[in-house]
């Protein structure tokens, strides 16, 4: 049915859908099951019409919509190429689940304001939308900016002192960094180059020295705040405050994919995998990149509190991402496109399953978590997958990624790669499994809260969702592989 | 009267209806009446404007002799696309913001004073538009004096009692800007015998090297006297209690035409009339204008952070704006001049709607102090919200009208070789960013005090100019023919007449 739409039309549609959502929402303020209705329903458009342009661009089709030019050389354009294909699928799937799970959360934890927060929620998945369609810089930009002012009254949504200062931190970082580092290297970008589309191939190609493109990739690799590379990484620590839906689909789907999206996409279609190699311009990258992985990964180590170790572990994750990408083999890019998809499955499973244990149970430290797998084994048996995942073991979506990771490393003979890959996948399991460990095999103390069972059905339902998500991407790696080949084609 | 005249005479009209306008409105009583009559005046203005920069980008520049009187001895009004735009910036802005007047005045003004105020109102209107639109430096003088003067009386008419000292003290610095703009002009006089401004500028060209000092002292006192006009750094300091202690809508209306005004005339001074005859760059004018900018850029960014009277704030930010407007100048290539101009456009939209809102938050709330404000932002939503986007066109947010006056001025320091202060453009919006979102945070997340308890959304009349102006700040940030477009056109006349 979908399918018979011009793609054109879909993407136009796809950008407009989650803002339309936003608009309804509002409407059926008075009505909290229509209110949800609505946003379930907006989700659900969003992934068909997202879903009907899979098609045409596996075809080799790469459909474009709009062109407001707002000035000569900026542009409001939209066009969609197959990285921006999977993260948008990623993202708008993940969506109609977390749209699930946030109701019960939401409801089970009778929190206030339900109604600006799923408005903000539509509003940040249609800047997502609009980041992974977005044909150059400036559209990108712009969305990027909307994605972190719509999320910031998502993280100040508890309205306590611990919740502004974290919003503070959050708005400051993110709007700071991207005003500061990313528009200059945008401006500069555009002096260079005399264009700011997204080309495949790069459009810097013999027109900077080596050293304006190092300093070019150094604001851009910091600018974008969003992907959280060390020492730029604490708004998303700071961003925890955020009720747990915001967490998972936010913090560990839209809003640092969106940052990793943005540094992959700069790195393929702005610099060009060919420049950046010629440049020996990104060595460097990849040392801050590795650094970030395994300093992470250390933090996590150290943490009590679950979701803090969550985003410790996702600040790390990210960072893969990143190393993917400086590797500059095309076979560690493919990695990189799939562990944008592969984490983002896997970690909103173990968001779901800490406010999962937080709805039912009210705890937030592993350490009072003995023996609640007992308790909640639907929870705790998603969290292991998630776990397992995180680690990088088949059979689970980490592992692919992973493996192109270290595949790509090796071929180049990066050692330091291949060192914190292998080094962060011991620290990853030296944290991830002692919490499976805790959970299952510990004899629970002396429960205060009296006893509770498992956390409402929306939440469990949207968890296993993902948990089955983690290890379908495993056996079923078809069309993000496809999808991520086809990003390098010139 | 056949309709060809009336479209001749546009460029007289467009001053002698709001002088006219403001001697009708002496003569009423009733406050609400003079609102009418004002109104109407104001609302007439951006048709001619209109008009006006119609008939400038079709046929070119337009030359009236007042009176029938032949340039260089008659005053000439000299329309061409620069002063057309700000011509129509000034009047449309006012326009917008008529409506929210009469509440707003009625509310902080005494019954029998109101006329009194919008007589001055347009008085200082007719001097405004009478600047942008003369081509004679002397007139030009005479319109900066009737605007000033009636300023003057604008910010006295303030509630609080230290209104009038705010009033002295701009008044002391404003007669000593004038001083030095006469000064200025006088010696222009001496040298080319002239004060057209064309005349006095073909006229310096064939200046001889013995006069060559006097034309650098008359730049001198003319940069000086005009600097204290539109508060650039550091003669700004009459500016803040001026906007603070000002009628709630002459401080939106001044912020928003004054200044661009005084700019308006500096652009005048520098590029028709300077830059045609000598060489600028020799004098390194330029180089002192961009350091007082930047210094401008942080320093009064910075004491707007620490600034707990909202006005107050804003009104060091409209410091930190001409800042960037003068910055763009000092680049003086096409698209830093571009950026000027266009920031000129976009930062009166920007700031006329943030001034209304705290307008519409005295009338409600009483206070415009930051302690007294917590959780107004839920109390009056569709306020806040404008606030919100105004606020965020003043940082300079992809999607608002102030990430194109930004992003010219970095195209402008590029253009120069000038990287570093690219950094420095994005850097001093990121203070931006910290005194918005400060404010920000104390009208959504704190407690609601006891000011903001009883408040709600102004009635539609003030509420619908507020919500006008802050979309304006979003659709030019996406269409930008009227706004960048003109003022690309209007940089490059300038540059094209450079020496």
């Amino acid at each position: 049915m979908m399918i018979s739409y011009p793609p054109e039309i879909l993407v136009l549609a796809a950008v407009l859908i989650p803002f339309i959502g936003a608009l309804l929402i509002p409407v059926f303020h008075r009505a909290p099951n229509l209110r949800e209705a609505v946003t379930l329903a907006t989700a659900g458009a969003l992934f068909l019409t997202v879903l009907g342009l899979l098609d045409p661009v596996l075809a080799g089709a790469r459909p474009e919509a709009m062109n407001i030019v707002v000035v000569p050389g900026l542009a409001l354009a939209f066009k969609v190429e197959p990285l921006g294909m999977l993260f948008a699928l990623v993202a708008s799937a993940l969506w109609i689940v977390n749209s699930i799970y946030s109701i019960g959360y939401m409801r089970g934890n009778d929190e206030p304001r339900q109604t600006s927060y799923y408005v903000c929620f539509a509003v940040a998945l249609g800047c997502t939308i609009g980041i992974a369609f977005a044909k150059n810089l400036f559209t990108l930009f712009l969305f990027y900016e909307g994605l972190t002012l719509s999320t910031y009254p998502l993280v100040t949504h508890k309205a306590t002192p611990d919740a502004i200062r974290g919003g503070r931190i959050y708005l400051l970082l993110l709007l700071g960094t991207s005003l500061v580092l990313l528009l200059p290297a945008i401006v500069i970008t555009w002096e260079l180059a005399g264009t700011i589309d997204f080309t495949p191939g790069g459009i810097l190609e013999g027109k900077a020295s080596g050293a304006v493109i190092g300093l070019l990739l150094a604001l851009y690799a910091f600018g974008i705040g969003k992907a959280a590379l060390m020492p730029l990484h604490f708004w998303l620590p700071a961003a925890m405050v955020a009720p747990t839906p915001v967490s998972a689909l936010l913090h560990a789907v839209a809003v640092v994919k969106a940052g990793v999206f943005t540094i992959v996409k700069v790195v393929v279609y702005v610099f060009g995998l060919d420049t950046l190699r010629g440049s020996d311009q990104s060595a460097w990258l990849i040392y801050v990149a590795g650094a970030t992985v395994v300093l992470a990964s250390l933090v996590a180590l150290r943490q009590d509190n679950l979701k803090k170790l969550l985003a410790y572990s996702t600040v790390s994750q990210l960072s893969y991402v990143v190393l993917a990408a400086a590797i500059l083999a095309p076979i560690s890019l493919i990695g990189a496109a799939l562990h944008i998809a592969a984490h983002a499955v896997s970690k909103i499973t173990l968001f779901f399953a800490a406010g999962s244990i937080y709805t039912a149970a009210h705890k937030t430290e592993i350490s009072e978590m003995k023996g609640i797998g007992r308790r909640m084994p639907w929870t705790m048996g998603a969290f292991a997958i998630g776990a397992l995942s995180m680690i990088g073991l088949p059979p689970t979506a980490g592992f692919l990624g992973k493996w192109f990771m270290l595949t790509g490393a090796m071929q180049t003979s990066q050692w330091f790669a291949v060192g914190v890959i292998v080094l962060s996948t011991v620290l990853n399991a030296s944290y991830f499994l002692p919490i499976v460990v805790t959970a299952f095999l510990r004899e629970p103390d002396d429960n205060p809260h009296g006893k509770h069972g498992e956390a409402p059905w929306p939440i469990v339902l949207a968890l296993t969702a993902t948990a089955i998500g983690t290890l379908a991407l495993f056996w079923l790696p078809d069309v993000p592989l496809a999808l991520a080949k086809s990003m390098l084609e010139r | 009267m056949t309709r060809i005249d009336v479209i001749q005479h546009l460029p007289s009209l467009q001053v002698v209806i709001p002088l006219l306008g403001a001697v009708l409105t002496a003569f009423l009583r009733r406050g609400t009446l003079a609102w009418g009559l004002a109104a109407v005046v104001t609302w007439l203005m951006p048709v001619i404007a209109g008009a006006l920069l119609l008939q400038v980008l079709q046929d070119g520049p337009i030359s009236y002799h007042l009176g029938g009187w032949p340039p260089p001895w008659g005053i000439e009004y000299r329309v061409d696309v620069l002063s057309a735009f700000v011509l129509l910036l000034v009047s449309a802005v006012s326009a917008v913001m008529m409506p929210f007047a009469r509440r707003s005045v009625a509310f902080e003004i005494e019954g029998d004073k109101q006329a009194w105020f919008y007589t001055m109102y347009l008085l200082c209107l007719t001097g405004l538009l009478g600047i942008t639109i003369t081509g004679d430096a002397f007139n030009a003088f005479v319109f900066l004096e009737i605007s000033s003067l009636s300023t003057y009386v604008l910010i006295a008419m303030g509630r609080d009692r230290r209104a009038l000292l705010a009033s002295y003290q701009y008044l002391i610095m404003g007669t000593i800007g004038a001083t030095f703009y006469v000064i200025g002009i006088g010696l222009l006089y001496l040298v080319t015998g002239s004060l057209n401004m064309v005349d006095i500028a073909s006229r310096l060209g064939s200046a001889s090297v013995e006069q060559f000092q006097p034309i650098v002292v008359a730049l001198a006192f003319l940069t000086v006297g005009i600097s204290l006009k539109l508060a650039l750094f550091p003669l700004h300091v009459w500016l803040p209690n001026a906007y603070a202690y000002a009628p709630s809508f002459a401080t939106a209306f001044l912020a928003a035409t004054a200044t661009k005004v005084a700019v308006y005339l500096f652009l005048r001074i520098f590029f028709s009339i300077f830059g045609v005859a000598i060489s600028l760059d020799a004098l390194r004018v330029f180089d002192v204008l961009l350091a007082l900018s930047l210094s401008a850029m942080f320093l009064a960014s910075i004491l707007a952070v620490y600034e707990q009277n909202l006005k107050r704030m804003l009104a060091y930010s409209s410091v930190a704006q001409i800042g960037y407007i003068t910055f763009g100048l000092s680049l003086a290539n096409q698209n830093g001049l571009t950026g000027s101009i266009v920031h000129l456009f976009n930062h009166a939209v920007i700031k006329g709607a943030l001034f209304l809102v705290l307008g519409a938050v005295v009338y409600r709330a009483g206070s415009v102090k930051l302690a007294d404000l917590g959780g107004i932002g839920r109390k009056m939503p569709l306020t806040f919200a404008a606030f919100v986007v105004a606020g965020l066109g003043l940082i300079g947010t992809p999607g608002t009208a102030g990430f194109i006056s930004k992003w010219y001025l970095a195209l402008g320091a590029l253009d120069k070789g000038q990287w570093p202060l690219v950094f420095l453009i994005v850097a001093s919006s990121l203070v931006a960013l910290i005194y918005i979102g400060r404010v920000v945070e104390v009208a959504y997340f704190h407690p609601t005090s006891e000011a903001a308890e009883k408040a709600s959304d102004p009635p539609l009349n003030m509420l619908l100019p507020i919500l006008a102006l802050a979309a304006a700040t979003i659709y030019f940030g996406f269409f930008t023919e009227l706004s960048a477009g003109a003022a690309s056109k209007a940089a490059q006349a300038l540059i094209g007449g450079l020496k």
